[in-house]
């Protein structure tokens, strides 16, 4: 017997007019933990997170929070609350006000509303900003104002749209490590969608991956990254080379593929396995790629090949090498670490490229 | 209150059905002028007497149409004969303040704007009578002092025209400075650069990226001109404006005439109306 | 009776290179019509309607200064009741506009999209672009006493003899709101139009309901448009000639028709331009008035 989830979907759809935006979602969030849903744009997940704020009506399916449905239940009636991707702070209001609107509206006597405002600007680590205006403040402080405006009326769950998405790129690295903690502190559920996977990644205890309205995977972030579900997951989580190719021969787990350049290349299936004869596409993580410039012994076999530097795009720890496979005329990307060895590379040299099998993903192609 | 938040359905369609009747207010009116405009009567009234076109095209009395209504092809003729010297000159003006106010530094530039604005916030009857006021002791001067006569500013078309033009020229100026303010002056820079002269380089890029604002503008002004009544009335001498014209048939007791006046006035309204908003479209 | 849209302030940009010592006669060229304009049909005017209303006649082509016709004013129980007849109807005219024209606007700006959206606010503007003489026409004919109002409630039975519905202050507001309410739903739509939807949507997901929304988040956002749509009803309601004279008929007791009786009728301009500047004066500071709440309520969502 475990405890009720926080939030709880079943086979939640929502149609309009001429495409299913979700399709047959479930999941359960458990309470206290920061759940992210992400995916490209346009793939049902401001939909999904629409339906379970209220803004959106299911088409069918099950949505309850805290083992209640909500179905029929409106936006203002419910015990989740949202950070909207702008944020929607009320320019009309100070920041006090902002934050003590949802208490006026549940009747809290006005000493108890400034006390808990005073309390949670303090946990959100703006003490005393009550008076001021929103235009006054900062990218980062806003994030947190609207956060609180959520907390202080102590929510079930609480939404997040994207809130980063209008930050700059410094202000957004240092939101997530605080977005993290203030759901450590709050120990409130966060649904939180991003198209960012980096975001997803550092932040959430569970992602799931949304694709043209249904969720391909859901999982930890080392789940996605190292045991992606299918080639989408692969693809959009982290970086990866792709291959494609004709299968050749399946030997337990480890498929041979021979891409249409003629290159002959091994990846480790996972539950489709794909057929001998069909098409199937491998995907390499570059940093899985090992890199030298002596030729690797006869042994280490599959998967080396000898390839040229195309080019070298430094940046910092995240380097990387584009090769060129001589024959096929096919590039892939490997990452170049910054440590003695590879520092000298140039443009044409000559360098011998291998991976293990088992760290590549073969998944049939196609579907 | 907006569609992504559920409401009771009760109040959805009080809702719409507020808005509905809105609309019927709105129509009603102008619907009425219209349909009774083919009333087989002499009164602009129901019953409803048959289905006619006399009161456009009749010659004989009672029956006589709008286009054999003298008093009323006349009146639409002093109309258009005003509201053309008004959209010409409001349109002039109102593009050189376009220039001056857009593109020129100056003392008492914002002093200049706010006066500019003025005639926005002046009553037209104001505007009317302070200009017949003011015309009438000019002529009297000018007559006293040369023993000549000065009909030029006794009520006439000349002082229906200055009064039109006093007021709408705000409207032009409006209009062609807000399109005057989204241009580039790099284009300009560009065509000098290029060997255009000054004059050369607005003619041949500044001017063509205000036309749609400029013909807007006159548009708007000739519909403005067209349907004044409050500053011409207080302006007017013999000649009578088709408003005018209008009023005091009205006054007289009304028959089906005012209604197909009304009718082509409506459509010749509408039509205009909805050109300068084709215009305004065009300027995006 | 003016039309088209409240203008909008024009924000200058400086434009230094672009003036040079050789324009300087460009700029004389493009300052002169500009200044011809406003001196002479605009500020001379004015400033002779105020020294004819400051002149009283006493004898043939003799006249004196001084404040006598606007002693006449305050004297004569039936033009001050008149002028505070009017200013009062205004009042009633704009709050009904801004009651009557509110929702519609809300209507325009939040439940429609794209097309409908355009049509609706077509639909709108317009029989404002038809001549107010035959808007008014039209309440004409359907509120006198044969027409069509009373013809139709005589047919289905409601009423046994005709009825009059002109020629009395209900049908002067009728008139008045129906000329007058583009001028607040236009300003409304575009002011609303600007507000976020997920500034409503965040004020439900906190909780909030429809009014509480509407006096905290939507009215506040709002109040620049009510405040400048209720700034030219007001004017256009005051100024106006045609409605209450046509619609009020004789006893209509509406100060423009005050104006132009002392000019058209008695001849007397001195006492026509007393009033002409009172009314200037009651419509100048309602909109002086106008601006500056405007300006404090600009100040208290940007300046507090």
């Amino acid at each position: 017997m475990t405890a009720t989830p926080d939030l709880e979907c079943k086979d939640l759809t929502k149609n309009f007019k001429d495409f299913k935006a979700v399709d047959q979602v479930s999941f359960d969030v458990p309470q206290g933990s920061f759940f992210s849903i992400l995916g490209p744009s346009g793939c049902g997940k401001t939909t999904l997170l629409r339906m379970i704020a209220g803004f959106q009506f299911p088409t069918s399916g099950d949505l309850l929070i805290k083992g209640k449905s909500m179905i029929g239940v409106g936006p203002n009636k419910r015990p989740v609350s949202m950070v909207f991707q702008h944020l929607a702070l009320f320019p009309m209001m100070n920041i006090g006000e902002n934050i003590g609107f949802g208490l006026r509206q549940r009747g809290v006597n006005k000493s108890e509303i400034t006390t808990r405002v005073k309390r949670v600007l303090e946990r959100v680590g703006l003490p005393g900003i009550e008076g001021r205006r929103v235009d006054q403040l900062s990218g980062g402080q806003k994030q947190r104002v609207a956060i609180a405006r959520c907390m202080v009326l102590e929510p079930d769950v609480l939404l997040l749209d994207e809130p980063l998405g209008a930050l700059d790129l410094k202000l957004r690295e240092h939101m997530k490590i605080e977005l993290k903690s203030l759901q450590a502190e709050f120990n409130t559920t966060f649904v939180y969608i991003t198209h960012d996977q980096s975001e997803a990644l550092v932040m959430s205890d569970n992602i799931a991956v949304m694709n043209k309205g249904r969720f391909d995977q859901i999982g930890t972030a080392k789940d996605l990254y190292f045991e992606p579900a299918n080639a989408f997951v692969a693809g959009f989580v982290g970086d990866a080379n792709r291959f494609e190719g004709k299968v050749t021969s399946v030997d337990g787990e480890i498929v041979a593929i021979v891409t249409d350049g003629g290159v002959a290349l091994h990846g480790r299936a996972t539950q489709q396995r794909p057929e001998v004869g069909g098409q199937a596409q491998i995907y390499v993580r570059p940093e899985a790629i090992q890199l030298s410039l002596t030729k690797p012994d006869a042994t280490g076999g599959r998967n080396a090949s000898e390839r040229t530097v195309d080019s070298v795009l430094f940046n910092g720890a995240n380097s990387l090498a584009i090769l060129r496979d001589a024959t096929s005329g096919e590039t892939m990307n490997v990452a170049l670490p910054q440590t003695g060895a590879f520092l000298g590379l140039n443009k044409s040299d000559t360098v011998y490229a291998q991976w293990d099998p088992a760290q590549a993903r073969c998944f049939p192609a196609g579907e | 209150m907006i569609p992504t938040v559920p409401q009771s359905n009760a109040l959805k369609w009080s809702y719409r059905a507020y808005v509905t009747l809105f609309f019927v207010y709105l129509a009603l009116p102008l619907s009425v002028v219209c349909l009774l405009a083919f009333n087989n009567s002499v009164f602009p009234s129901l019953p409803w007497e048959g289905f006619t076109m006399a009161w456009f095209f009749g010659t004989e009395a009672p029956f006589v149409g709008v286009f054999h209504e003298r008093s009323i092809i006349r009146a639409i003729g002093t109309s258009a004969f005003v509201a053309m010297w008004v959209s010409a000159l409001s349109v002039a003006v109102g593009t050189c303040n376009a220039f001056l106010f857009v593109r020129h530094d100056f003392r008492g530039k914002g002093f200049l704007y706010i006066l500019m604005l003025l005639p926005l916030i002046i009553p037209g009857v104001i505007l009317g009578i302070s200009i017949l006021v003011f015309a009438s002791s000019v002529a009297n001067t000018l007559e006293d002092a040369t023993g000549l006569w000065f009909d030029g500013l006794r009520p006439g078309l000349i002082l229906v025209i200055l009064g039109q033009f006093s007021f709408i020229t705000t409207f032009a100026t409006l209009v062609i400075s807000a399109r005057l303010q989204k241009f580039d002056p790099s284009l300009e820079e560009a065509a000098l650069n290029l060997g255009a002269s000054k004059w050369g380089a607005i003619r041949q890029i500044t001017l063509p990226f205000l036309m749609p604002a400029i013909v807007g503008a006159g548009v708007v002004a000739v519909l403005m001109s067209f349907e004044n009544f409050n500053t011409t009335l207080m302006l007017v001498g013999s000649d009578s404006p088709l408003t005018i014209e209008m009023f005091d048939k009205l006054k007289q007791g009304s028959t089906p005439v005012l209604n197909a006046v009304s009718l082509l006035l409506i459509i010749v309204s509408a039509l205009l109306g909805l050109m300068s908003l084709m215009f305004q479209k065009s300027k995006e | 009776m003016r039309n088209g849209t409240p203008p909008k302030p024009v924000v200058f940009r400086r434009v230094n290179s672009m003036v040079s010592d050789k324009s300087k006669l460009g700029f004389y060229l493009l300052l002169s019509p500009l200044i011809l304009w406003l001196v002479t049909l605009i500020i001379l005017p004015h400033i002779g309607l105020f020294a004819v209303s400051m002149s009283e006649k006493v004898g043939v082509r003799e006249y004196e200064t001084g404040f006598g016709n606007y002693a006449v004013f305050f004297n004569e129980p039936l033009y001050w009741r008149t002028f505070a007849r009017t200013a009062f109807m205004s009042i009633l005219t704009t709050a009904l506009t801004l009651v009557l024209g509110f929702p519609i606007a809300y209507y325009i700006a939040k439940l429609t999209r794209g097309r409908t959206k355009t049509t609706l606010f077509l639909m709108c503007l317009i029989p404002f672009w038809v001549s107010e003489l035959v808007r008014t026409y039209g309440w004409m004919i359907l509120l006198r006493e044969t027409g069509v109002l009373s013809n139709f409630l005589l047919y289905i039975g409601a009423i046994d003899s005709p009825i009059e519905f002109l020629y009395n202050d209900a049908a002067i507001l009728v008139g008045l709101v129906y000329t007058s309410i583009l001028f607040m739903i236009v300003p409304l739509v575009t002011t609303l139009d600007s507000l976020d939807d997920s500034l409503i949507e965040a004020g439900y997901d906190l909780g909030g309901t429809g009014t509480s929304i509407l006096r905290e988040i939507v009215i506040p956002h709002a109040m620049p448009g009510i405040v400048s749509g209720c700034i030219v009803v007001f004017m256009l309601s005051l100024g106006n000639y045609l409605t209450p004279i046509l619609l009020g008929g004789k006893d209509s007791l509406w100060f423009t028709g005050l104006i132009y009786t002392q000019f058209i009728t008695r001849f007397n301009w001195e006492l026509g331009s007393a009033f002409g500047f009172l009314l200037l004066g009651l419509s100048s500071a309602v909109v002086f008035i106008g601006l500056k709440l405007s300006r404090q309520s600009l100040s208290n969502t940007m300046g507090r």
